[in-house]
């Protein structure tokens, strides 16, 4: 690793990491900043433990009769796989850790609205995190991330109740952050800063929020619901005790299909400022773009039947979902379109966060259009619960929401430590990471559409090649995730001094030193212009 | 190659013909926005890579016209895409009348098949081609899916519930029937074969291998051996000559029409299925019968229907 550039320039005598050590001061503090790292370093726990559970798997399945464990481990390491990369990574990734550091820099505040609730809700989370590794200690649980009844409520013989009780926490963190981002957008925002002068991720920060207090509370029921019929027999899924299981998916999809869109609006709010940044342009349609992100977390609520296109729902429902569904690709569309329109006449440049960007744009407008397929209730009805399926979905959640994340991490980690990177490394990560991704998930979707169904433990023959395929990408992908890691780290302390704004980019946030003062600004700014007011020279915030 | 170790993903009924049409469509819609969006991406960041450091590009708002264009001409396609692929389902979702009905139950981890004809079979479905076939489907415990890629159908199978799917076959051949809904550890293993034969071949196998009696023959048994006929035979309980398909009156005063589901919400729990006039004297069959013995009950019921049935109401006024 080169460090050839020697920096004249220090880092900020004074700043958030430096002005109070030891653990309490980590532990007990209030700062937004700080308690972003605590998240931090939790989700990254938990993203390599659900990614090792896919290498398991991912070895498994290059043999059609299983080339490592008993399909009883297999179905738990999915299990444990969609449960931990759902609610204990992808939930929090953006909007607790980058949300979290991000917000009252980019409004001009000292801090969230709550600071201390703001730590309230990370203990929440860990508890819900421990209650959670409890149940995969203590045997694993085998249900699928869905938990569907009544096999998790009467016939799996596995650690459902503390698994859903993780869930049921952890789901409290949630409402928690989302009601602190909301006041916080609302009530705190600098003087001049209107509405329609906050960048884009901030809209999409407060659709993510506005879902998680309608939503959260729904899961939360649920798994209540759940654990009275497993634990004290009451009847309520289960037809044998009076119930109806169909009932248990309206609930869990309620929740869940808003869900997706938590994961996904957040990076979609990333990918607009680093466009914008790395373009040096204002994102084309500005409103277009800030309007969409409310109109997908509306419509997010009104699919989730789509769910259950196969699962003998009345026709008719299935037909207006369907419809619904239809409508929800609309907005996404529109974004796709407006950030491929801002690059014209842009100054590109090829900095590791823009290279995450594209690859963004490129990987969601393919997971975008084979969602298409799924809302078409004809095609479903056979790719459902196909590898399809499969391949969809994470190219949203993982060529979408983690390369979102990704491309935010690189972009704002100078600001939140005051160094830059590796920028060779990174680069050659964000390659990795993006053909490893093609070369795991491309292949899915022709299994799915051959008909392969998920979570299945051995399969039939002729569906090894592509599963081999499939393994050999996840392990280039795994490489590629596990670089960052350690350049990361190691950039933090010997990196190179960043200074305030390394990417010439506008926003608050890089008004301010890096890493910036504990009260994020000496004096309170004020706002005179709008969100990526590139070209407006001289402009000054305060 | 045998057909265990190739791809036999051929379009094996009526409705995979018309699915993959729908399919090549959506995927031009793919194939064409991929191309035109990565395309755009590419040329747009060659074209107009960084050239000096300090560059600073023209601003460009925004353009409604163009706004207008890319929300129309994608909402447009959703219309057709909706239309096209929702009457299909639409037009699809209800079995011919005149089709062949094969009863499913599925159980962890396995498929049992009878056919009304009194054969049984484990992991294999024998069906004739060139017929409709109806499903219909229950389950003894938790929720599978019955799904056949060859033929492009798949649909949930419930406990407590029955659900139906159909399908013409077009070929013969052997092909692959998945479960498709995690139903817990033994999933991957809950799979087996769908053999579509030639209606002569069909015929000559089903009658070599009954082995007992018919569904309704069993049911009949069934009827005698759990004392169904100390009442329904004796004017105690409302009498099963005629009743199926009929409308009943139930002492609520709603009436329903006497199908599969009802009799079997009778069978499991009568008190909620009271006809009218009669006492509730009924013991509840549910955890004494399996799925099969209600199918095989109902089987018997059914062969007692009157054909001109319809307009008869049970039930005392």
């Amino acid at each position: 690793m080169s460090t050839a550039v020697i920096d004249t320039e220090a880092l900020p005598h004074v700043h958030y990491l430096n002005v109070k050590y030891g653990w309490k001061s980590w532990l007990f503090t209030t700062d937004h900043k700080r308690i972003a790292w605590l998240y931090l370093v939790a989700i990254t726990f938990f993203f390599f433990v659900g990614g090792l559970a896919a290498t398991l798997m991912r070895l498994n399945l290059i043999e059609p009769q299983g080339a490592l464990v008993e399909p009883s481990t297999y179905n738990k390491l999915f299990t444990l796989h969609g449960l931990i990369m759902i609610f204990f990574f992808l939930a929090p990734s953006i909007p607790a850790v980058l949300g979290n550091f991000l917000i009252p820099l980019m409004i001009g505040a000292r801090d969230l609205a709550f600071p201390r609730l703001n730590l309230l809700s990370w203990y929440i989370f860990m508890l819900g995190g421990v209650v959670f590794l409890y149940s995969t200690i203590s045997g694993g649980v085998d249900t699928g991330w869905t938990f569907y009844t009544p096999l998790s409520t009467t016939y799996a013989n596995s650690s459902v109740m503390s698994a859903a009780m993780g869930v049921f926490i952890s789901g409290f963190s949630s409402i928690l952050t989302g009601l602190n981002f909301i006041v916080t957008i609302h009530k705190m925002r600098a003087p001049g800063l209107t509405w329609f002068r906050l960048p884009l991720f901030l809209w999409s920060i407060y659709a993510t929020s506005i879902i998680f207090i309608l939503a959260m509370p729904v899961i939360a029921i649920t798994m209540v619901l759940l654990m009275l019929e497993r634990f004290l027999h009451v009847g309520i899924f289960d037809p044998a005790l009076g119930g109806d299981p169909i009932l248990f998916q309206h609930l869990f999809w309620f929740f869940g299909h808003p869900e997706v869109y938590v994961l996904v609006l957040p990076a979609m709010g990333v990918v607009s400022e680093l466009i914008a940044t790395f373009s040096r342009k204002r994102i084309f349609g500005y409103s277009f773009v800030a309007f969409s992100s409310v109109a997908i977390a509306f419509l997010s609520f009104l699919v989730w039947g789509h769910h259950m296109f196969v699962s003998g729902q009345s026709i008719y429902a299935g037909l207006i979902f369907s419809a619904f569904s239809f409508m929800v690709a609309i907005p996404s569309a529109i974004k796709v379109f407006n950030w491929t329109a801002t690059l014209y006449k842009g100054s590109i440049s090829y900095d590791t966060p823009m290279l995450y960007a594209l690859g963004f744009i490129a990987l969601f407008t393919m997971g975008g259009l084979t969602g298409l397929f799924l809302a078409s209730i004809a095609i479903d009805v056979h790719v459902h619960d196909t590898y399809f399926l499969v391949a969809h979905f994470h190219f949203i959640m993982v060529g979408g929401a983690v390369m979102g994340y990704l491309g935010g991490i690189h972009y704002w980690w100078p600001k939140m430590t005051g160094r830059m990177y590796p920028e060779g490394w990174a680069r050659l990560a964000a390659l990795l990471v993006f053909s490893g991704f093609i070369l795991t998930f491309g292949p899915q979707f022709i299994l799915g559409y051959w008909g392969m169904p998920r979570r299945y433990a051995v399969y039939p023959p002729e569906f090894q090649a592509l599963n081999v395929m499939s393994s050999a990408g996840a392990s280039i992908l795994a490489v590629g995730y596990v670089i960052p890691l350690i350049y990361l780290i190691w950039s933090a302390r010997y990196g190179s001094i960043a200074g305030p704004n390394p990417w010439g980019a506008k926003g608050l946030e890089w008004t301010t030193a890096s890493p910036p003062p504990t009260e994020n600004f000496e004096v309170v700014p004020i706002v005179t212009e709008e969100a990526y007011a590139y070209g407006a020279e001289k402009s000054q915030h305060a | 190659m045998s057909p265990e170790s190739s791809i036999n993903f051929s379009q094996a009924s009526g409705w995979a013909t018309q699915w993959q049409h729908l399919f090549y469509f959506l995927m031009g819609i793919f194939v064409f926005f991929s191309v035109l969006i990565f395309g755009l991406i590419f040329f747009f960041a060659i074209k107009y890579r960084r050239r000096s450091k300090d560059e600073i590009p023209t601003q460009i708002e925004g353009n409604l016209a163009l706004e207008i264009t890319w929300t129309v001409i994608p909402a447009g396609l959703c219309v057709v895409l909706f239309v096209w692929a929702s009457g299909l389902f639409f037009r699809n979702s209800r079995p011919p009348t005149a089709s062949t009905e094969i009863f499913v139950i599925g159980q962890q981890w396995m498929w049992k098949v009878q056919h009304p004809e009194g054969v049984q079979e484990i992991d294999e479905l024998h069906v004739p081609m060139g017929v409709p076939i109806k499903l219909t489907m229950t389950s003894q415990d938790v929720i599978h899916d019955f799904g056949v890629p060859a033929f492009r159908i798949k649909k949930d199978v419930l406990p407590g519930q029955y659900t139906t799917e159909w399908f013409t076959a077009t070929e013969t051949g052997r092909f692959h029937l998945f479960c498709d809904q995690y139903c817990g550890t033994g999933h991957s293993a809950m799979i087996g074969w769908v053999i579509v034969m030639k209606p002569m071949d069909y015929a000559s196998w089903l009658s070599g291998s009954i082995a007992g009696k018919s569904m309704a023959g069993v049911g009949a048994e069934l009827y005698e051996r759990y004392g169904c006929n100390t009442c329904h035979s004796t004017g105690k309980g409302p009498p099963f000559v005629g009743l199926y398909g009929s409308t009943v009156r139930l002492t609520g005063g709603q009436t329903v029409i006497a199908d599969d589901v009802y009799l079997r919400k009778c069978i499991l729990n009568p008190a909620s299925q009271r006809v009218a006039g009669y006492a509730p004297v009924m013991p509840t069959f549910q955890g004494q019968l399996g799925e099969e013995q209600i199918l095989q009950l109902t089987a018997y019921i059914k062969s007692l229907a009157k054909p001109e049935s319809g307009d008869k109401m049970v039930g005392k006024q």
